[in-house]
């Protein structure tokens, strides 16, 4: 098994004829993504990549039973993108774009609210469950399927930690990029929820970063609920206070979100937390 | 992106919050001009994008024109260290002149967003004058909070609630609640990320006014506020900050040796941590980002160099989009063009990384290829001659 996305997943793709959105559509068709057509307004009628393309989001659903959505819409339009989905019902949407201005973001979030949206993102790399499905921006050919679950707010930093799982011949469930902006749609609480109800999650890999407390809030939860494996890294603990490193949530502000109180927190909660970010592979086989 | 404090004054005078009188002054001639303009005694405040500026001899009071002069003779020019500027300090280039007020108490008023709920907070606290910060870790029952819900701002019983929390006295209520409401205006309609009053004021004769200003915008959010893009000062920002942002790069200066080159900002603050962990000091980070072409991957390599303490290059690379002979041929001709001195530490996993090794092997210079980042971290700290023993 594993979390959110499978072979019964349905994709369409916002922002569809765009250059990044059409090589990363590419990408996940050949992966064996069922991928069911793409949304940009003004080209609806035509066909790309061999699928086709709707004006709406609502036309795509109705013409595809997309259950999927990912979005590749530049910024200034991305939240609206987000809201365009839920609107027309569309269960888990994927948001890549990266840069989107926060006071979007707060009219979005607050708009998925009660809505039966799962939002992943923005500014993430995707999700893949290996072997099933991909939806998102990720290397495929470093996933392999098994069983360890990882969540991370990063996305190359993902993409390492899974590699190091596959050199060492452990495989992944599902592997969830939640995104590097201070607001986002899915949390490591979210994640944690999902792969501990998945019974073929056997571990967990949990990737945080400098600012906000995210993390400290998972490793509440995960002391209470989790009796899995979990295997967690900071990064930025020699990051200088007060500057924003790349992702915009990524600031200490003072002195809260502090990679050393996050260790602090997460160790207490029973996490093994790694130090060096080149031991997350040999951790998490050490726990299994 | 920071602003200085008068112009956040200017914006928030702007939507109504009210503001001392005051005059920036590029030049003690300046100053003194702006200190008879607003006549009687003034304050002159060191204009610099970091907090303690007072602390740190950056504001002083005169009692007219003339004391003005010579205070203004002191701070511009001088070298202003403060908690926030670190030792190294800034150079203070511009000045605000303002009229001095009967100050009868200090408030505090912020919004900042709040994460885990997904809206803007705005916090009020009756221990102005102080760092909320300081406030928050010593006695957090002082400060008070209101969500700003998502379309309406500060409604005025938010404002209320806060203005009498805080004991304010009935007189000056409506006044404060009207400079409240007119702050969440501005937080929205300018995409802050956080606007800060500190202290607010409250005068003898019952006003309120923002003595002290400070607003951080939202860098995604610039593209549409074109005016407030020309507040920008190159001179607060590290030169090489500044030039690596032309080319879209994120580059941040930092003391150490090593310089580093990687894309992803979690991996590239992984990577300064590892080289940490290895006993060696992170010169930088840099995140070329997910799409970086050959000629980017040039121009990080120049600025990355152009910092003279730099003794080694590290280059973490895990392709995903950015495919590593992309990376490789970037990195042999900058090596090519910028005759590199320094040992070069590659490491590259990802789509294409045979043909980037190919490339790198190929070029006749001498990079050493390391395998995963322990051996990255390793490698390069060994290349400058500090840390773990080989």
């Amino acid at each position: 098994m594993s979390i959110l996305v499978d072979q019964n997943t349905r994709v369409i793709f916002q922002g569809f004829t765009g250059r990044e959105a059409s090589f990363h559509a590419q990408a996940s068709i050949d992966y064996g993504t069922t991928v069911v057509g793409g949304v940009t307004p003004g080209k609806g009628g035509q066909t790309h990549l061999g699928l086709p393309v709707f004006n709406t989001v609502a036309d795509a659903v109705k013409q595809t039973g997309a259950n999927a959505s990912v979005i590749f819409v530049p910024p200034p339009f991305a939240g609206d993108a987000i809201m365009e989905a839920a609107e027309a019902g569309i269960p888990l949407v994927v948001c890549i774009t990266e840069g989107i201005p926060t006071t979007d973001m707060v009219r979005a979030a607050a708009y998925l609210q009660g809505r039966g949206t799962r939002l992943i993102g923005p500014n993430c790399p995707g999700i893949i469950s290996p072997g099933k499905c991909k939806i998102g921006i990720m290397p495929a050919h470093i996933h392999k399927q098994g069983g360890v679950g990882v969540v991370s707010r990063s996305g190359t930093l993902t993409y390492e930690a899974v590699g190091q799982l596959s050199k060492l011949g452990i495989g992944q469930s599902t592997c969830i990029g939640i995104g590097g902006d201070p607001i986002i749609g899915t949390t490591f609480v979210d994640a944690m929820q999902l792969f501990n109800a998945d019974a073929d999650t056997r571990a967990i890999v949990m990737i945080g970063e400098i600012g906000g407390n995210a993390e400290e809030t998972a490793a509440a939860y995960i002391q209470k609920h989790v009796k899995k494996p979990v295997i967690g890294f900071i990064a930025g603990q020699t990051a200088p206070p007060g500057r924003r490193m790349g992702h915009a949530g990524a600031i200490i502000s003072g002195g809260a979100g502090k990679a050393e109180d996050k260790m602090k927190a997460m160790t207490a909660a029973g996490i093994t937390v790694c130090a060096s970010p080149a031991e997350i592979g040999e951790r998490v086989k050490s726990r299994l | 992106m920071k602003i200085h404090e008068y112009q956040a004054k200017a914006i928030l005078a702007k939507y109504d919050v009210p503001v001392p009188r005051g005059e920036v002054a590029f030049s003690v001639d300046e100053a003194e001009a702006a200190a008879r303009r607003i006549g009687g005694s003034v304050v002159v405040k060191a204009q610099i994008h970091a907090g303690g500026r007072g602390k740190g001899g950056g504001v002083k009071v005169a009692k007219d024109a003339n004391e003005a002069v010579e205070i203004a003779k002191k701070i511009l020019g001088m070298k202003l260290v403060t908690h926030q500027t670190g030792p190294e300090g800034r150079i203070v280039q511009r000045l605000l002149i303002e009229e001095t007020l009967p100050i009868e108490r200090e408030l505090y008023l912020g919004i900042v967003l709040d994460r885990a709920q997904g809206k803007p907070v705005f916090m009020a606290s009756a221990a102005g004058g102080m760092e909320i910060e300081e406030v928050a870790a010593k006695s957090p029952e002082l400060i008070l909070r209101e969500v700003l819900a998502p379309g309406y701002g500060l409604a005025a019983f938010q404002g209320r609630n806060l203005a009498f929390g805080m004991g304010v006295p009935a007189a000056s209520v409506n006044a404060a609640v009207s400079a409240m409401t007119a702050l969440a205006t501005a937080y929205i309609a300018c995409d802050a990320s956080l606007a800060e009053i500190n202290p607010f004021i409250l005068t003898k004769d019952g006003k309120v006014y923002a003595l002290d200003a400070k607003i951080t915008l939202d860098d995604n959010a610039l593209y549409r506020h074109k005016e407030l893009l020309e507040l920008r000062d190159l001179n607060e920002e590290d030169p090489l900050e500044v030039e690596a942002s032309r080319f879209s790069l994120n580059y941040i200066k930092l003391d150490g040796n090593i310089a580093c080159m990687v894309n992803g900002a979690g991996l590239a603050m992984a990577t300064m941590d590892i080289v940490k962990y290895a006993g060696g000091s992170p010169a930088n980070f840099l995140d070329v980002g997910g799409g970086a072409n050959a000629e980017q991957i040039k121009n990080a390599f120049r600025i990355l160099l152009s910092d003279p303490g730099v003794k080694a290059v590290l280059i973490n690379i895990f392709g995903g989009i950015l495919r590593c002979d992309v990376l490789a041929t970037g990195v042999v001709n900058a090596a090519r063009e910028l005759n590199v001195k320094v040992p070069i530490v590659v490491r590259m996993e990802g789509t294409n990384v045979e043909k980037g090794q190919e490339i790198l092997k190929s070029s006749g210079f001498n990079f050493t290829v390391a395998d995963g980042m322990k051996d990255a971290a390793e490698k390069v700290v060994r290349a400058v001659g500090a840390g773990v023993a080989a």
